[in-house]
């Protein structure tokens, strides 16, 4: 049989998402050998999310009260605490930042493999089957293993488990050491505010990687003026600082849905892809056909940007 | 304060590529510094010469090949480097987390530093785990996906903004010795200069192997099997523009017209 331990994942009193997208994994992992699943939640107001986690495939749902936040040092505790307990095959949890904060630490701990940001997963019993990507998602991989392990799933690869289960709900009383507790987190900032919500906008034209230099950036800037469109980018223009962060799509920046998002020199990673897949319409321009935002675009051209934006300012300048 | 770093060196890929096994065939793979490295390799030289750290130590796990990579990090003020490599690793396809945390730990346990810096992941094979699992391993404290870090370190604390989701940071304090997985955009990583480049040629770069390190052959066995290796299928139902650049840029003229997003 195969048990499976999930671990919900929440921020500030509100559940995240992925929580339920695990539950449906690790339903499907269990369902493989008629186990049990089991969630794990931890921190924040737990009987509240206890009645929210508890969906159809739920088995049974461990609260454990201590502390309102995330802390990777109270997470691992009991997390390997529950381990010990209900000798799970499979320990799941999320790939967000607060997943890898502590996944590699009770694999660790428990001297069990891991393997992260997994986006499809298979097992009989005793083989797992992880699917992952690697090269930036230029290719997928399997990769397999015996045994018991730990998890990470990416976000938004399964759908979000639905319905009301009727799982117990049971108060874990873990055996927190305080003394092994070495972080404290002293509160939340919101960044990237300012003078532009580009998560208002109706027209993007948005810049990636492609644009090679800062000086080039006057072109796209160009294009959005010519079109009455807002500029944002990807991640890396704003790492090197030629945008400002309120710029930036994608998972650490700000979630858009405008009528067309055009992306420019843009590949087209998952994180960017997070923050503006629900637009309209997508218009993607870029040299690599095989480029992963090529999936997500509902017109595409396979050009250089450098050919083609001139052309396009000047079709509405002219 | 000691500050270690570690550093990889990553394998990319052009874009036009072939899979042997599981493996990209040898004629498409080039090889760089790890980009989330490179902004750890400048954070700790920012500590430096902040008058922070003392002295800033690399460790690289991989073979003679990858030194050019390492004399890079030298080169842009990392003071010396270790390079841990062996004939027991050659064999070995898929390096995983808990085998390079061996590795990596044995190290830091002989470097003794107070903070260790590592990328958030590695641009390749992106686990994103070691850092963490190092730190675990060693009885350090950690913290993940790091974006900022202030350059006081006082009362044996450091300071952090951790990244989360959705342009939110957590401001953290960690007690030190620590392992801090660094996020890109930290900070601005230099190019190295061509004195710093001259400099690095006579900086000490150490070759340790397994057995130097005191880490035994069975710890590198890895769990985990790369079994398949395969080209995303293509979900793409885009229409193409096809043609010269004026008429790809008047049909999406057209487009954005009749969507009456821009006139």
């Amino acid at each position: 049989m195969t048990d499976v331990l999930a671990v919900a994942d929440h921020r500030r009193g509100e559940l995240r998402d992925v929580s339920y997208e695990s539950i449906t994994a690790g339903r499907e992992l269990a369902d493989e050998t008629g186990g049990d699943l089991h969630i794990a939640v931890i921190s924040g107001t737990v009987d509240d999310f206890a009645d929210k986690l508890n969906r159809d495939g739920v088995d049974a749902i461990h609260t454990v009260s201590h502390g309102e936040e995330f802390n990777h040092d109270i997470y691992s505790q009991a997390i390997t605490q529950l381990y010990d307990e209900l000798a799970p095959q499979y320990v799941l949890t999320p790939n967000s930042v607060n997943g890898l904060d502590y996944a590699p630490a009770i694999a660790n701990e428990l001297d069990l493999p891991v393997v992260t940001d997994t986006v499809d997963l298979d097992n009989d019993g005793e083989t797992l089957v992880a699917t992952r990507e690697m090269y930036g998602g230029k290719v997928e991989t399997t990769t397999e293993l015996e045994g018991d392990a730990v998890i990470t799933i990416r976000g938004a690869e399964w759908p979000a488990a639905e319905g009301t289960g009727d799982a117990t709900i049971e108060a874990f009383d873990a055996d927190i050491d305080e003394d092994a507790i070495g972080s404290t987190v002293n509160g939340f900032e919101e960044v990237g505010g300012g003078d532009v919500d580009i998560s208002e906008a109706d027209l993007l034209v948005s810049v990636g990687r492609g644009i090679e230099e800062e000086e080039n950036l006057d072109l796209i800037r160009d294009l959005a003026d010519a079109l009455g469109a807002t500029l944002s980018s990807s991640r890396p223009i704003v790492d090197n600082g030629w945008l400002p962060k309120n710029r930036q799509v994608g998972q650490s920046g700000k979630v858009v849905t405008p009528d067309v998002y055009i992306a420019i020199g843009i590949s087209g990673a998952v994180q960017h892809v997070a923050g503006m897949k629900g637009s309209d319409t997508i218009v993607a321009i870029n040299t690599d056909p095989n480029a992963p935002i090529m999936d997500i675009a509902d017109y595409a051209i396979v050009d250089d940007l450098f050919d083609v934006v001139p052309e396009l300012i000047d079709e509405f300048d002219g | 304060m000691k500050i270690l770093v570690t550093v990889k060196e990553v394998a990319t890929v052009e874009d036009e590529f072939e899979i042997e096994g599981t493996e990209i065939a040898d004629q498409y793979l080039g090889a760089d510094l790890n980009e989330w490295d490179d902004y750890a390799i400048e954070e700790a030289v920012q500590l430096q010469e902040d008058g922070i750290a003392d002295e800033v130590v690399t460790v690289t796990i991989g073979p003679e090949d990858c030194e050019q990579t390492v004399r890079q990090a030298l080169a842009k003020g990392a003071d010396r480097a270790v390079r841990v490599w062996d004939d027991a690793l050659e064999d070995v396809d898929l390096l995983d987390v808990n085998a390079k945390t061996e590795i990596l730990s044995a190290v830091i346990e002989a470097e003794d530093p107070d903070l260790v810096l590592s990328g958030v992941q590695a641009g390749d094979d992106s686990f994103g785990a070691t850092g963490v699992s190092v730190a675990e391993n060693l009885g350090f404290q950690w913290g993940a996906v790091v974006n900022h870090l202030e350059h006081d370190l006082e009362d044996g604390l450091a300071s952090v903004r951790r990244e989360l989701e959705g342009g939110v940071e957590e401001l953290t304090d960690i007690e030190l010795p620590a392992v801090l997985t660094i996020q890109t955009g930290i900070n601005e990583p230099r190019y190295a200069s061509l004195r710093g480049i001259r400099q690095a040629q006579q900086k000490p770069l150490d070759v340790q192997t397994l057995a130097d390190i005191g880490v035994d052959e069975s710890a590198i066995e890895t769990e985990l099997e790369l079994t398949d290796m395969y080209e995303p299928e293509s979900e793409s139902d885009a229409t193409f523009w096809e043609g010269s650049p004026d008429e790809t840029a008047s049909e999406l003229g057209e487009l954005l017209r009749d969507k009456g997003v821009a006139q």
